[in-house]
């Protein structure tokens, strides 16, 4: 233990029970998505970077990255890519909401929980149905 | 609050708060809220950042290359993405420490994940910042 320099808390710490007992909840499932987006977006910076090298380099490069990205992997890999930045993006506003003091009774968290997963679906097909229609492909 | 539900003025209850003199400079890497603090900053940062490069893929992946080089040249867009590439790097840099700090134990293992964390963000901003000057510059 690092107690080096620190006096150890005095204080009776309150027990809580493992999480294993717990019955699956929402807020916990929305907690580690979170996690898993931010983790997710952390390796999707790659693609960024990737595309904006490609770019500097020169057509030959460029016309890579979108052979990849325009098969239909490369397609399923942007669109998770999607649904990760928005629902992290929703999440994040989520915390932001708790960061003031509020939202934190069951029914807010339950409901904020819900927006979160539903307003991140819809958002990203919203944003794939724009994209393909303005370029005419749906 | 009523003085009941205080949880530090019971005695019944034991203290769940920790005095703020004692998480001043704490924390695994001593600095107290701090990475509290500015993941909450690059994250506000990043909404209206995020929303820009949703758009800018939207508009402009797959398409040829004179046309989104022609793109990113403009300062418009140069400018956004280069505060998005900062903003966002610093984000996943401190919230990866805080998953790495989770869920490594072993003190040799935490510090090398932590070097590999810190190389990774900072060769992923390099690249991008690199890219978009020289677009821009047009060196
Ligand atoms: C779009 C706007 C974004 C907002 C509003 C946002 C917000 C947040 C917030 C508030 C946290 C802290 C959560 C907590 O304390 O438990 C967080 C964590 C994190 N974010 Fe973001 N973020 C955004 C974008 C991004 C991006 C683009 C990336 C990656 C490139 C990213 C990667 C991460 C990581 C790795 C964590 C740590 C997750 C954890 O500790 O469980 N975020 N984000």
């Amino acid at each position: 233990m690092a107690d080096a320099g620190t006096k150890k808390t005095t204080h009776a710490r309150p027990l809580s029970p493992h999480i294993g007992i717990y019955r699956q909840q929402i807020n916990m499932v929305m907690s580690i998505v979170h996690r898993i987006t931010g983790a997710a977006l952390y390796v999707g910076t790659l693609l960024l970077a990737w595309w904006l090298i490609a770019i500097a380099q020169g057509a030959p490069s460029l016309d890579l990255v979108n052979l990849v990205m325009g098969h239909v992997v490369g397609k399923v890999v942007l669109f998770g890519f999607t649904w990760a930045l928005i629902h992290h993006m929703l999440g994040g506003l989520r915390h932001f909401i708790w960061d003031t003091g509020r939202g934190f009774d069951i029914s807010s968290v339950n409901r904020l929980g819900w927006m979160t997963i539903i307003g991140s679906i819809l958002i990203t097909l919203a944003i794939w149905f724009v994209a393909l229609h303005a370029r005419g492909a749906i | 609050m009523s003085e009941k539900l205080r949880p530090t003025s019971s005695p019944t209850h034991a203290a769940i708060r920790t005095p703020l003199a004692k998480v001043r400079g704490l924390g695994s890497a001593k600095e107290g809220t701090d990475h509290f603090w500015k993941q909450r900053l690059t994250g506000l940062a990043n909404v209206p950042l995020t929303i820009f490069l949703v758009w800018l893929i939207a508009r402009y992946a797959g398409t040829d290359h004179a046309t989104v080089k022609a793109a990113i040249q403009q300062p418009l867009i140069a400018i956004p993405l280069l505060l998005l590439v900062l903003s966002g790097v610093y984000h996943m840099r401190i919230g990866m420490q805080v998953i790495i700090e989770d869920y490594v134990h072993s003190e040799g293992r935490k510090l090398l994940t932590l070097a590999l964390n810190t190389f990774f963000a900072i060769a992923v901003a390099l690249t991008c910042v690199f890219a978009v000057l020289k677009l821009s510059f047009g060196v």
